[in-house]
């Protein structure tokens, strides 16, 4: 009785005290996992799904090889899987970068001539809409070599988002703040360093963080088409064409969470660099 | 008073303007023959209901719209464009939320005297800030000021660069009835140093009246005009309760009720 009280009375365990704290947030997401999980152990077993179960991952030597050796490295096809994540990645944060300069700077361009978003207006929308597949073989007509091919996939993937967010928080910059450089007569470089780029910042991030899990994804479809290059992407079309489906899983497991990391990444920059209650 | 035909030109002279914007249903004029001399050191409000073209009048003195026939003019020069002499208070305050009072301000004092050291504008910035009461507030967001605070700040950056006309465009209408007197009171203070030449809209009569040399009252729209101008005659420096036990203060007051109200009655919402 007096043990139970001295527990209730706030002495917890700080493990059982982070437990009831984080609650929902913590409990739930782990239900859904763990739930997801199961259903797809139970659909693997009963023969419903002919993909490897959880368990199989986990016990077949190959992936369990790769879950645990993350870092290993015989050859340029044949290295860890965070290794070749890391590939893929160099060439996302190439392609990307490029994008993001790019497709700034023509998004304040777009964004500040009527004329100039007029005539290009329809272009872009119409290269959005083509799949970053659908860019591969052109690519690879137009550069003639694997390397800046798939960089060019990823820049022109993502540049778009990019692009059209910029434009239009260039365009959004509220008449007040136009009025205020106009009566003080700023410089044109004052007025886009404090009006017009502070203004259209949110909107750039926007661009940004849709353009990320766009960039990332098509690394991977890239990859997969352009056989014979190190990276995530390939490493699935590999396993796929020597039926290590076990090996393919571990992987998928990889790029989501990279995806997930690299979304996460971007949100935050954006919180500390355009925070959205200003 | 000599007439403003044989006098030399008056400081700011608004002659003969009207605004005219076209629509889709024709023409819509929202001004007409407006005339109106200010002479320097004024302090001028400007009372009238919504939509009889107020803040169209003070775009055309700062410069922001042009008058469709007519002509603005300051110490003799047409006024065609924006500019630092005719700073404008905004409605809404318009300060950067990206940037601090202090910077909100500096901008300014940077944009107009760009040879100043940097020491020297931020002496300036400082100086102008504490005159509003926000030298604590100095380097706070405006999402963290009151809205007080705010127009505070709007009017720290409008006087630390002299302009020569002030432009404030209801500047106290969102504020608290406290807070709106506390700042009248500040603003005149400021004025009577500093004498520049000011235009104020407002909607509030008693503001206008403990404020103003003058009152330019607007009839209705559209196509408004000045109806009448009331002199309002109280000593400076002035002080509120002392105007209140004026008997002059009530029947002014009763005019310009008497001007808005009856003859120029607003149907849909008398203000």
């Amino acid at each position: 009785m007096a043990v139970a009280s001295v527990r209730r009375n706030g002495n917890a365990h700080p493990l059982t005290k982070f437990l009831r704290q984080q609650g929902a947030d913590f409990y739930l997401p782990m239900i859904g996992v763990i739930g997801f999980l199961v259903v797809w152990q139970i659909l693997s077993s009963t023969k419903i799904l002919s993909l490897p179960g959880p368990i199989q991952v986990f016990a077949d030597e190959r992936s369990r090889y790769l879950i645990f050796h993350p870092f290993y490295y015989n050859s340029p096809l044949d290295q860890g899987l965070a290794r070749q994540t890391l590939i893929s990645l160099t060439r996302v944060a190439q392609g990307y970068g490029l994008a993001a300069i790019v497709g700034i700077t023509l998004g304040i361009l777009v964004g500040t001539s009527k004329a100039l978003n007029k005539s290009l207006d329809p272009i872009f929308q119409f290269l959005r809409m083509v799949a970053p597949l659908a860019w591969v073989p052109i690519s690879l007509a137009a550069l003639r070599q694997n390397e800046p091919a798939a960089i060019f996939v990823i820049f022109i993937t993502s540049i778009w988002p990019i692009l059209i967010n910029t434009a239009v928080g260039v365009r959004e910059i509220p008449q007040d703040y136009k009025n205020v450089s106009r009566v003080l007569r700023l410089s044109k470089k004052t007025f886009f360093l404090k009006i017009l780029l502070p203004s259209a910042l949110p909107y750039i991030f926007t661009g940004l963080r849709i353009a990320i899990g766009l960039a990332w994804l098509a690394i991977i479809a890239a990859e997969i088409v352009m056989s014979g290059v190190a990276g995530i992407g390939f490493f699935i079309w590999d396993a796929y064409q020597q039926n290590y489906v076990t090996e393919i899983i571990v992987a998928v497991v990889y790029i989501g969470a990279i995806g997930l990391i690299l979304d996460r990444l971007v949100g935050f920059l954006q919180s500390k660099i355009a925070p959205a209650n200003r | 008073m000599t007439t403003p035909v044989a006098s030399p030109e008056s400081f700011l002279r608004l002659e003969q303007v009207s605004k005219v914007y076209p629509t889709q249903k024709g023409p819509f004029t929202v001004l007409t023959d407006i005339t109106l001399d200010i002479q320097a050191g004024e302090f001028i409000c400007v009372i009238g209901h919504s939509g009889c073209g107020k803040t169209t009048l003070l775009n055309m003195v700062s410069g922001f719209v042009r008058p469709t026939t007519g002509e603005v003019r300051l110490k003799g020069q047409p006024i065609k464009e924006p500019g630092p002499d005719r700073m404008v208070v905004f409605q809404n305050y318009a300060l950067l939320p990206w940037l601090t009072a202090a910077e909100n301000v500096y901008l300014a004092v940077d944009a107009v005297w760009p040879e100043k050291s940097r020491p020297q504008k931020m002496a300036i910035v400082r100086e102008h800030l504490a005159m509003v009461g926000l030298a604590e507030a100095a380097n706070k967001y405006p999402a963290q000021l009151s809205g007080g605070m705010k127009q505070r700040v709007a009017i720290a950056r409008a006087l630390a660069i002299r302009p020569e006309i002030l432009i404030l465009d209801e500047p106290f209408g969102a504020l608290d009835a406290i807070t709106k007197e506390e700042l009248q009171e500040e603003l005149l203070n400021i004025w009577q140093e500093h004498r520049c030449t000011v235009l104020m809209i407002t909607h509030d009569i008693d503001e206008a009246l403990f404020l103003a040399d003058r009152l330019v009252m607007m009839t209705n729209g559209p196509a408004a005009k000045v109806g009448e101008i009331m002199t309002i005659p109280f000593p400076r420096p002035r002080d509120r309760e002392r105007i209140l036990e004026d008997p002059t203060y009530y029947q002014l007051r009763n005019d310009a009720l008497d001007f808005l109200y009856r003859r120029y009655h607003l149907d849909e919402e008398a203000e």
